[in-house]
This record gives C-alpha cells, structure tokens and sequence, in this order.
C-alpha cells in the first residue's frame, strides 16, 4: 500500500494526476479515525491529507474559521475555545465507537457531513460550512464557496461536497461559519416514558419558543428506567425562565427533574458518540426519519431485538443489532424506507459491509443523478470508488 | 444596454406554432398564453431595465404537466426559463425570444402540514408569506422572509437560497429547506428528502437550491417551520462615526450575542427612510442600527440592556429603545420601506454583494469613493450582521448615460467586494446582472467544474440559458461518463 502525503494543494494535485494517469484508484483519509463509515474502498494507494495542517483564518468577530483538511479537530475546538466560541453542529468523535486512535480532522467532518445532537436546531456541518478549497478527480484544484457567511455566488459546490465521502474531490482547506459557546446549559429529564410518549414529549419542546439544542430519548434498559433529555442554552436568566416553562409544557408527560450541573455536558457527548454501542460487538446503524414515525420504526424493528438510542427529537435513531448475517440490512432498510427515511450501516465487519447496503440507495432516477454528478467531478472513477455505492 | 443576450435560435423561431400547440395538448385551457399583450407581463422581472419578450407563456397546474412539458421541450431543444413570482432583482427569470417561460404560479396548494415534525409540504408556486400565513394561526413561521415576501414565491426562494433579515439567527433557504420534488430536464420526476433532516446520496438539496434554475424545475418544497418566539424588540442606535457603528456590530458578536438582526442605513439611507415613513429617524447622524432581539419579556430586556451597554462604549449619539408595538413597527417600517422610499427619489440599482464584516469602515470608503468618481449618489443598507451589503446606487432613468454609469459603479462596487475577501452576491443571486462579473471571483477551473455540473444535468444548456455563467464560460463540450 502507497501512502501519499502532500504538503501543497499543488503536491495534492500531482498525486491525483498520476493516479488518473496512471488508472489507479486512490483512497481518501484524514485522521484515519472513521476509515469504518462507508463501502469498503479497493485502492492499491492512499492519500492522506496529514501535511496540509493548519488554521488558516480566525476572525472571532466575523464568526468565521478556516484551517487546512489535514488540521486535527482538536486545534480548531482548541482556538474557538480560547475565544468562547464552538463549532454549531457539534460533532461526533467516532472514535469509541470504532476503538480508532488518532486525530479527527476537519477535511473528515466535512467529508462525512458529522454532526451531533445540537443538529435539531443549530444545522449539520453542510449548514456551517460556507467555504471549500479541493483537487476533484480530474487533478483541478478548485475552489467554492468563501469565508462570508452569506454567499449565492454560482452553484453552491460546498454542500454537494459535504458529505461526499471523499468521492468527488479530496479536500484541502474548509471554512466554517462559528457561534459563541452559550454562557450556560441545562437539561430536563422526564423518566419512565415508553417510546411513542417520550417522542411526543420531544416534539412538545421542540415545538415550543424556548429553542432546545437537544432532545434525546434512552429507552428502558434492565437496570435502567428510561430517560427523555431535553437541553437547553443561554445566560443565566434565560436558563431559569425557560426551564419552569419547559416544565409546565412537560408537565402531563411526568415529573420533570433538572440534570446536575456537570453531568449534562457528559450526557450529551454519549449521546453525540453512540457511546452505548462502543464497547461492544454489534452491528450498529443510523436511522434518519421523521420524528413522529420513529415509534412505529422501533415497533417494527423488534424482531432484530435492537439497543435503541433516539436523538433528535426522535428523527435520528441508532440502533444496535447482532453483526451476524447481513446484520439485518434487508429489515432494516425496508424498515426505513416504510418510515419515510434511510439507514446507514455505521459499524460492522468489512465483509459484511462490502456484501449489503451500507447506505440506503437513492430510488431509480435519483441514482442515476448521484452518478451523474460523480463523473462530474471524478470521470475516472480515481477517488474513493464504492465508498457510498458501487461505483460511486 | 451593457449585458449581451444571445442572439434568438431561428430554428426554434420556426418551430413555434408546433411549440405551441404541443403545450396546449399539456395543459389545456388558459394554460398557454400566446398573445402578445398577454405575454408582455412576463418579459422582464424585478431587473426592469432588461427586457425580452417569450415565445410562449406555460402556465402548468401538476407536476406531471411539467414533466411532460419539460420531455417536449428537451427532444426539441427549446430552451425553458422557469419562473416564479417574477421578483428575481438580477434578473434571474428574464426571458428570451426563443424561450417558453414556465410558470409555475398556479402550482400553489399547501400539500400537508406537520405540527408533530415541525414540516410543511408545498407547491412551489405559493408565496413565502402564504407558507407563515398558513400555519401562524398555531403560532409557527417559516424563518426566510426576503423583503418581496409578500409576493415571492418558495419556488424562486429555492431557486436563489433566498435570504432576509433574521437570516442571522435562521438562516437562509438552503438552512430551512428538507424536501424537493424535482423534475428533469428530460422530464422525470424525482423526490428528494423528505420529512427527514438528512437524505443518502449526495447533497442534492444543498445542490439545487441556488442554483438559479439551470438544473432542473422544482414542483414542491418540503420546508422546516419553527414555533414563534415569545417576542421580538429592536432597539435604534444612531452614531456620529461609521467606524463607532462598525465596532459596535464586532463587539455585540465578540461577547457571545447572536441578535436575530444587525440592520445598518448610512446617512443618506437614513434621510430617505424618514422622509418617507417619519420613523423617528436621528437626522444628525451618519450611521444607524437596528438590533432585534427576540424571547420574553425578561430575555429580551437582559440581552438590549448588554446590547446598549456596548454600543455606549463607543460613544452612541442616539438610543431609542422599542418600549411598545408601534415603536416596534415605526423603527422598521422606515428599514423596510428603504427601496420604496428610495424608487420616490430617484431610479437606482441595488447592488447584493458580502463583505467580511469587520472591512465595513473600507467597504464604505470605498463605495463612496467609486460613486462620487461616477459622479452618482448612494444610498447604503445593510444586513451588517453577515456583511451582506445593499448600496442602493442612484440615477436618472431618461438619461441612458447615466445608467451606463450606474452599471459601471455597480459593477465597481462588487469587484470591491471581492478583493475585500466578499462575493458578488449574498442572496439575490447572479442572473443575468452578475453573470460577467463570475470571473472577479472564480478561475476557470472554479467555473468549469460548475459548468460540468450544468453539463451533466442539463446537456443541451435549454435550462434558463444565459444565465450565471459568462456566455464564453469554459465548458465540456458532452456530460462525462463515469468509468
């Protein structure tokens, strides 16, 4: 296997010029800690984008970061920190869930559009992600979007990039419009609610003025009764006045209880981690639906027997189930697509992820579409080919 | 008149009769309009200095009309300008003579409405106000709300990624938009999204909506809606210096404050708003703010009492806190009204373009500096929030030199933009107005991977031709094939 790390884009393009010329498909890796999300890749070479490092642009006062694809993630949390300030979309680390080591990248998160629960009100990446410097397969170092943040100049090249899995273009620089940090968090927990309650009770908050940045919902497990978290932000005042409104909202769903200072911050990243899976063996999977559909979704679900974790009001799902067979593909999607969704096989074994459906596949016109668009920026076939879908 | 329109197609000229005939066997009735006074309604938008009359008018009710419209169209290379309301300020729903505008304005049916999910299922001819107006009664909006909402519709919002002034706190369409229903240039009809916040594949959403119509024709729009906010409050700040103005949006934003909008009018901007509406202007400053708010009571009175506290420390001249709703309504009306207030005064083109904030002080030296070299007036407003700039550049209609000069200055103040580390457009789109500016901004490999993209969606470019890229941008000359 040849690992190639270019320290230019010009280096980057030369890479993919002799790939293409060659006829030798690369793969496409950042820090390498999510290498499991996606078909397995064929490609006898890789490039890593490891050189290109670096912020490039931080104005506090603009809400605006750049860094080069290759800059762990880490440094740009690290000096938006520094100056109370966050990345919206509040990112999964995916690395206990695939027991990786090593740095995500800001090339990766872009690539995998990764969000986390603050998604139900502040975006995904796609939706902070307002400028994108990249080689397509054809070698050509292109450029769109920019650093402002209100931007309709020509088609916008930087959301059909998010997360395109490396198999348009390898990315070499990401511009991302910030927030500041909310001055505090608190979250309210309602506990014992079955699945359809819990997800009524999210859709109530969500529903409401009071703008919650998370609404999860953990199921009854053996030791556990359930919980249904709902989490808010803002300064002190606002914190106190919208938790006794929430309150009152949530009343006839049950008790409802204020998470200790301290434990909601941790809570949440369990959450945005899938961390109930890490440890362990299963097969797991990512259901985007319709909040209101997701109870009869689990209903039907049933028979693989699945660990289930609800975020987002209910419309993101994850869901454990045993990595045997087709780790319940065939279930699973039609489950998914009755529910008005699609599914994503987010961990299991290579073989099993190279024989099924790692991704729901677009139906028939929209399939031909997503090819159309890859031989757009990537004829040969030189970048990451089958990462989402054979030949794409 | 400054920007070119290739020359009509005399082979689809012939061809008209045949044309017209096949759209009425589509859609029947008073679907097609063909007569000349009729179709002069349809020859120009909000960029009314340019216009073309169409070779026919379609109005279809159904999406498989347009479908089967779009498949005529396509094996007869007749090009196809899709149109909404009409309001595209850059001239993104002109027409041409060889062209069939498609509109879509009867298409305008609320399809479903989806409280528990928060989502709302529309045809795509229905207005951006009608959206709200529909589900307001429930205490639900939809958030992008551009200045023409009234008459705008949500297929002309996704075509240009609409904007509007609480777009700070929102976002723009592309933030608020989960499902399309798209048809081909070939004619076939496809979904994408839904009720879901992701959809698998590529992000073909986030592609088409911007993309001014030359990928295809949306049919319906599957949009977020949000619950209201307890209330919203604005407070005026006038300032003796633009720099004070300036520094006081930088440091609202550096201390954690994201306000649901930064609204900036300059001096000009100011006298004729108050001319026109009497809101209570500060005539004796030479830059202005308004700075909405919005939560309870409590919230809001906590989050202005910071928000004049800053503004104080840069030595604010005038402060009007909104203390009721006709306070609240005075303040904007005058902001609103600026283009009207504006037309009253003299003609003028209204220029889109972003700039990063904190070059507000250069961009405003510099716009002053190219307009009076022109030897024009401006006036400037501003979502000073994103940086997204209007100069509201003045001239004399009768008199066509003037207007060159007005372009030139436009054209002066965008090429600004860009070299301040901006773009041409922060949501009014390219249209025709920008469409030879794209190289200010992109090289030609940035314009021929989007040209591909064109290439591969549309192959015989009959998509709203002439339009967002310079007609001598670079192109493959058929789509790519995929290995």
């Amino acid at each position: 296997m040849t690992l190639h790390t270019p320290s230019s884009p010009a280096d980057l393009a030369a890479v993919v010029a002799e790939a293409r010329r060659a006829g030798t498909p690369l793969a496409v890796a950042g820090g390498g800690t999510r290498s499991g999300l996606g078909r397995p890749v064929q490609a006898a070479a890789t490039v890593s984008t490891a050189k290109l490092s670096g912020i490039t642009l931080y104005e506090p006062a603009e809400l605006v970061i750049a860094a080069k694809a290759g800059t762990p993630l880490r440094e740009v949390t690290e000096a938006l920190a520094a100056r109370g300030q966050r990345l919206p979309f509040e990112p999964m680390d995916h690395r206990a869930l695939y027991g990786t080591t090593g740095e995500p990248t800001v090339g990766g998160v872009a690539a995998a559009n990764v969000s986390g629960p603050a998604r139900i009100n502040l975006g995904a990446a796609r939706d902070s992600m307002i400028g994108l410097k990249f080689v397509n397969g054809l070698a050509e170092d292109v450029k769109s979007g920019g650093r402002v943040m209100k931007n309709v100049t020509g088609l916008d090249l930087v959301k059909a990039l998010a997360g395109s899995f490396g198999t348009l273009a390898v990315f070499h620089e990401v511009c991302f419009k910030v927030l500041p940090v909310a001055e505090g968090e608190r979250t309210l927990v309602v506990a014992g609610l079955s699945i359809p309650r819990a997800v009524e009770a999210l859709s109530a908050a969500l529903g409401s003025p009071f703008e919650p940045t998370g609404a999860a919902h953990l199921p009854a497990t053996a030791g556990e009764a359930a919980r249904t978290l709902i989490r808010i932000e803002g300064f002190a005042a606002s914190l106190t006045y919208r938790t006794e409104a929430l309150s009152r909202l949530l009343a006839p769903f049950g008790t409802v209880e204020t998470m200790a200072a301290g434990v909601s911050a941790a809570v949440w990243a369990e959450i945005r981690d899938a961390a109930l899976f890490a440890a362990t063996d299963e097969a797991v999977w990512r259901l985007s639906v319709p909040p209101s559909a997701a109870p009869a979704l689990a209903e039907r679900l049933a028979p693989l027997s699945p660990r289930l974790v609800f975020d987002w009001g209910g419309g993101l799902i994850w869901a454990g189930v045993p990595a045997a067979g087709d780790a319940g593909a065939k279930a699973v999607h039609a489950a998914t697509k009755a529910a008005g969704g699609h599914a994503t096989l987010v961990r299991a074994p290579d073989a099993v992820r190279g024989a099924v459906d790692v991704f729901s596949p677009p139906a028939g016109p929209l399939m031909a579409i997503q090819r159309k668009l890859k031989a757009s920026f990537d004829p040969a076939g030189v970048l990451n080919p089958g990462r989402m879908y054979p030949g794409v | 008149m400054a920007i070119a329109f290739p020359a009509p197609r005399a082979d689809v000229l012939a061809k008209r009769d045949r044309v017209v005939a096949a759209l009425r066997a589509i859609a029947p009735g008073e679907g097609v309009i063909t007569e000349e006074k009729e179709r002069r309604a349809f020859e120009t938008d909000a960029l009314t200095s340019y216009r073309k009359l169409p070779m026919v008018v379609v109005l279809p009710e159904t999406t498989e009309q347009v479908a089967a419209i779009m498949a005529f169209c396509h094996a007869e290379g007749v090009p196809v300008v899709a149109r909404g309301a009409g309001t595209s300020l850059c001239g993104g729903s002109i027409p041409q003579e060889d062209a069939v505008v498609l509109g879509v304005a009867k298409m305008n049916r609320v399809l479903d409405v989806n409280f528990a999910d928060r989502t709302m299922r529309v045809e795509a001819g229905i207005t951006n106000l009608a959206i709200s107006g529909e589900v307001a009664h429930a205490g639900f909006f939809y958030a992008p709300d551009p200045s023409s909402q009234l008459a705008c519709t949500i297929a002309g919002n996704v075509a240009m990624n609409s904007g509007g002034a609480h777009c700070l706190k929102y976002g723009v369409t592309a933030n608020n938009i989960l499902g399309l229903k798209l048809v081909t240039v070939e004619g076939e009809i496809v979904e994408i999204g839904g009720g879901a916040l992701d959809s698998p594949g590529y992000d073909l959403i986030g592609l088409l909506v911007g993309s001014e119509g030359q990928l295809g024709v949306v049919t319906e729009v599957t949009v977020r809606i949000l619950k209201q906010a307890e209330g919203a409050r604005p407070v005026l700040f006038g300032f003796r210096e633009i720099a004070q103005a300036g520094q006081t949006v930088s440091d609202i934003i550096g201390a954690g404050i994201i306000p649901v909008a930064i609204e900036y009018m300059d001096r000009e901007a100011i006298h004729i708003c108050e001319a026109f509406a009497k809101a209570g202007y500060p005539l004796d400053v030479e830059a202005m703010l308004i700075i909405e708010v919005e939560g309870s009571e409590a919230e809001m009175e906590a989050m202005l009492a910071r928000i004049v506290d800053i503004a104080r420390r840069h030595d604010v001249a005038t402060v009007k806190e909104s203390k009721s709703a006709m306070e609240t309504a005075a303040i904007w009306k005058g902001r609103k009204s600026a283009f009207g207030a504006t037309g009253r005064v003299a003609d003028y083109i209204c220029m889109d373009g972003t700039i990063p904030t904190g070059r507000l002080p250069d961009v405003l030296e510099g716009i002053d500096r190219i307009v009076k070299g022109y030897g024009l007036r401006v006036a400037n407003v501003f979502h000073a929030g994103d940086g997204n700039l209007h100069p509201l550049v003045m001239f004399n209609v009768n008199d066509p030199a003037e207007q060159v000069k007005a372009e030139h200055a436009g054209e002066d103040i965008l090429r600004l933009c860009v070299q301040l580390g901006g773009c041409l457009t922060g949501e009014h789109g390219v249209g025709i107005e920008k469409r030879d500016l794209m190289r200010e901004q992109f090289t030609e490999v940035d314009l021929l991977q989007q040209t591909r993209i064109k290439t591969a969606l549309d192959p015989k470019w009959i998509l709203n031709p002439a339009k967002v890229f310079p007609l001598d941008a670079p192109r493959d000359e058929a789509p790519r094939e995929a290995a």
